[in-house]
């Protein structure tokens, strides 16, 4: 359904564009109908700008992401794309503008989408999709922003996503603002729209939401692809030492760190993906050791023979 | 017996009226103890740290004592407790990135902290510090903008330590860290403890995960009051509070998947401190309330170092 | 809509917003209908000289025997126009530019402000004069058109950077996954934002141009017909009614002057209780 190849996003900063930064490099993956892909990265691995380039809110400096096989960059009405894909962000304070009661966000995709359809129709439309996302309309209609929770705000606007016919839905990080014993009923109801048909780009840094939900997993690092493939491959059977730094990292209940440390050393030391074996199936950059499990060269450090890429991620000012 | 708190109270002055953000909490921190304190936001963890070091503005200490090495602390006025600020308990802030003056040096800035308590550098022992949390020497004769954001927060670390508090307050330091950073920041805290530089710790945080990596205990607050303390392995295996129950197995684990394991969130919303309800205040949302709920269940220890604030729990 | 009535009852029940109002639509009306009933000019001589404020002449005359209660209502109408023109055109070039500049960001950006940098560092007031004395400033429109045109640029600035701020909030992007275009979204989402805030820029251009055409006025770039309140604080200046002691001629225009400002600034305070809703709840 939704189609990464070679994606790439270059920012230009310094008086009139003269210095690149280069925020993706060469990224290729595919989100599939009723399947949740987690993007797992940390602070500065371009996670979120690949996001906003499949929302079309960041242009695409370099290869194509396609919907149905039709370039999204391309794509004449934005409207159309937008009732199919659609995305909910982080803070959900952010997304709603202050000044204005929070249920004005159904208000506009009515005015923009179903002029025609009557207020009453509309309300028990919008009624139905609080009920999909378990909030009691009475509780949030015709409150303000800032009389209601974050978990509540946060399903008003997957609640919103679901006015529309959406088949594609783009969380970026839409946990981790929200407290722990509300975070799992947002996941879950991630899960359940997956079982109706929607495909899920899940982008988060918390591994372990990553694996609750997501059906494959792609991790990056900056920029690039490390490691991705199934979920339970890709974090029972790590391959890349950046994925086994990132597991062996996050804290667990029930185990604690220090217990952790043969475990890291039982990994494999040399990097078997620098090098690839003539006629191992490769995609992009990326090495493909067993069936749909790609990885990439580990780096320097780790494989003598791989040189670092310039990166560096651009700040927010030079964003613009 | 480190640090004992008693019935501590402290509300918050919105135009609103007064917030409960801690409403009676009682527990004691023994030497070289770190301890986790988890709680979601507005339970008042937060609040906790800071009072035990400086109210704002906005703070008002209610009732309730605050003993640190037998030794009452005025938690009250913040005037009189200039004096055991830093030498006797201190705090390295949730935002600590910001908390560097731009425009001092490091070391200037360390030598004019040090000069208002009436102490001397010493910078063999300085530099020793540096090094304790991976820093170069010469970041002293650097400005804050020159430092990254994970540095300055070591900075802070150090800084905060260097008179060897009794007691060290980490607000939410790790919070906005990637993992790897996590771990590493949460090891330095270990290491502070180990090299004795601090006496015992109360870690505040919101990823009982995280805390349970290096706390010895770990105290759930739950709407401005303490549901439950237990060494860490005790509340992460076996707790005894209907929401520490709850809030434990609501967190999803790397390795766990939806398919196979479904877990679920607590229902329900904390009540508003502006108004609380009398009694226990996790009655609305616990699956256990009964009659006896609508009555205050004390803090009452269960078992050796594990209190329980739940008449299910007596 | 329910929205609209609800903050209209709010913003009545406002003391500020009202008061405000209340005095910038009293003197608005002195303007407009009083020179309406007076059956002579302002600068006509109608009256005794120097006389005290009486029945007859509520203000009082000038040194001349003006009226100076004909000359404040005709005064009042001359400022408010050149206010109103010459703030009006000024927010309206702030926020063209400072929106666009803010929004589209990029090149955009850089040129805009490039342009907006250059004028802004421009000695106004010699332009003004250079312009003056090539072309003439005869009535009270020329003057609000080059006044206008040289007193947007801080708002533009101002503007823009609100804009920057306000561009990266999730909920503009929301807008644009509604299917919104940028023009709807600046109008619709984000200007609504600053609405108080771009409420402020016009009084304080609005202040500014009265200003300006007062200093101009002072030396004799003025309109050379009709009257304005600067020009009679200027004549009140120049003809000593300080020294003798002729307060009915200068405190009648530096307090309208005053007035139309300060309560347009009252305005804007009840304003912003009344578009914030969380100072609404305080």
């Amino acid at each position: 359904m939704l189609r990464l190849d070679g994606v790439s996003k270059i920012y230009r900063a310094g008086p009139f564009g003269g210095r690149e930064l280069r925020a993706v490099s060469g990224v290729g993956f595919e989100v599939n109908a009723g399947e949740v892909v987690s993007l797992i990265g940390e602070s500065g691995s371009g996670k979120s700008t690949i996001g906003r380039m499949v929302l079309r809110l960041a242009s695409v400096t370099e290869g194509t992401i396609t919907f149905d096989g039709e370039d999204v960059s391309a794509i004449r009405s934005p409207k159309a794309y937008y009732r199919q894909v659609q995305g909910v962000f982080q803070d959900p304070f952010s997304g709603f503008n202050p000044i204005f009661a929070a249920d004005r966000v159904f208000e506009m995709i009515r005015r923009e989408y179903f002029p025609r359809v009557s207020r009453a129709a509309w309300r028990e439309r919008v009624e139905s999709a609080l009920a999909g996302v378990r909030l009691d309309p009475g509780q949030v209609l015709g409150r303000y922003p800032h009389q209601l929770s974050g978990g509540q705000l946060q399903r008003m606007l997957i609640a919103r996503a679901l006015l529309l016919d959406i088949r594609l839905l783009v969380a970026d990080e839409i946990i981790s603002m929200l407290d722990a014993s509300t975070r799992v009923d947002v996941l879950n109801l991630l899960a359940d729209l997956r079982s109706r048909g929607l495909g899920v780009l899940f982008v988060t840094h918390d591994l372990s939401l990553g694996t609750y939900v997501s059906d494959r997993t792609v991790v990056l690092r900056r920029g690039r692809i490390a490691e991705m493939g199934p979920t339970e491959r890709v974090f029972g059977d790590p391959l890349h030492p950046y994925t086994r730094t990132l597991l062996d990292s996050v804290p667990r209940l029930h185990v604690k760190w220090a217990e952790r440390r043969d475990e890291e050393r039982a990994g494999r030391t040399v990097c078997p993906f620098h090098d690839r074996a003539p006629g191992t199936p490769v995609r992009g950059d990326l090495a493909e050791p067993e069936k749909d499990h790609h990885v990439a060269c580990a780096g320097p450090g780790a494989c003598p023979a791989a040189e670092e890429p310039e990166f560096r991620q651009p700040s927010a000012k030079e964003r613009v | 017996m480190s640090l004992t708190v008693t019935d501590l109270r402290v509300h918050y002055r919105t135009p609103r009226g007064e917030v409960r953000a801690l409403d009676g909490v009682t527990f004691t921190v023994a030497d070289g103890e770190i301890m986790g304190l988890a709680g979601e936001s507005g339970s008042g963890k937060s609040t906790l740290g800071t009072s035990l070091v400086r109210l704002d503005g906005r703070m008002r200490h209610v009732g309730g004592t605050v003993e640190l090495d037998g030794v009452p602390l005025p938690v009250a006025d913040s005037a009189a407790m200039d004096r055991f600020r830093f030498r006797a308990v201190s705090v390295i802030p949730q935002y600590s990135m910001s908390a560097l003056n731009p425009t001092r040096k490091i070391g200037k800035m360390v030598a004019e902290l040090l000069a208002s308590r009436g102490e001397r550098p010493d910078r063999a022992e300085l530099e020793r510090r540096l090094a304790l949390v991976g820093l170069p020497p010469d970041v002293l004769g650097r400005y804050p903008i020159e430092l990254s954001g994970g540095m300055k927060q070591r900075v802070v670390m150090v800084v905060s330590t260097l008179l060897n508090p009794s007691l060290l307050i980490a607000d939410e330091v790790t919070s906005a860290l990637d993992v790897s950073s996590q771990k590493a920041v949460a090891g330095m805290l270990l290491g502070l403890r180990d090299e004795g530089l601090v006496t015992s710790m109360i870690m505040v945080t919101h990823d009982i995960s995280l805390v349970y990596q290096i706390a010895d205990t770990i105290a759930v607050m739950y709407a401005g009051r303490l549901a439950e303390k237990a060494p860490a392995d005790v509340i992460v295996t076996a707790p005894r509070h209907p929401y520490t129950r709850l809030l434990i197995s609501s967190l999803p684990e790397v390795g766990v998947r939806q398919a196979e394991r479904r877990l679920d969130g607590i229902p329900g919303t904390p009540p508003s401190l502006l108004d609380p309800p009398e009694g226990c205040r996790f009655r609305d949302r616990c699956p256990l309330a009964f009659d006896r709920c609508a009555e205050r269940p004390p803090f009452a220890e269960v078992a050796p170092g594990h209190s329980v604030a739940c008449w299910k729990a007596v | 809509m329910t929205g609209v009535r609800n903050a209209l009852r709010v913003a009545l029940r406002n003391g500020k917003l009202v008061a405000g109002l209340a005095v910038v639509l009293a003197l608005l009306l002195t303007a407009l209908v009083v020179p309406a009933t007076i059956a002579y000019g302002p600068n006509e001589y109608v009256g005794p000289a120097a006389a005290p404020p009486s029945a007859e002449y509520w203000f009082g005359t000038t040194t001349f025997g003006q009226d100076v209660f004909a000359q404040f209502a005709y005064g009042l109408r001359a400022t408010f126009l050149v206010g109103l023109l010459g703030g009006g055109l000024a927010a309206v070039i702030g926020m063209a530019v400072g929106f666009t500049a803010g929004y589209r960001g990029g090149l955009v950006d850089e040129i805009l402000n490039m342009i907006t940098n250059i004028v802004l560092v421009l000695p106004a007031l010699v332009v003004l004069l250079i312009v003056n004395a090539y072309l003439g400033v005869r009535d009270v429109g020329v003057q609000a058109l080059f006044i206008g045109l040289t007193s947007w640029p801080w708002a533009a600035r101002a503007i823009r950077a609100q804009t920057l701020s306000l561009r990266s909030r999730d909920f503009v992007d929301l807008a644009r996954l509604s299917g919104m275009r940028t023009p709807g979204i600046i109008v619709r989402e984000i200007a609504p934002n600053m609405s108080s805030y771009l409420f402020m820029t016009f009084i304080l251009l609005f202040g500014g141009s009265i200003l300006i055409a007062a200093s101009l006025d002072f030396i004799g770039l003025g309109p050379s017909q009709g009257v304005s309140l600067g020009l009679m604080l200027n004549n009140a200046a120049r003809w000593s009614a300080l020294h003798l002691g002729m307060w009915w001629w200068f405190v009648p225009p530096g307090a309208g002057i005053t007035a139309v400002v300060g309560s347009l600034y009252v305005v804007n305070v009840g304003l912003d209780e009344v578009f914030n809703p969380k100072l609404r709840e305080m």
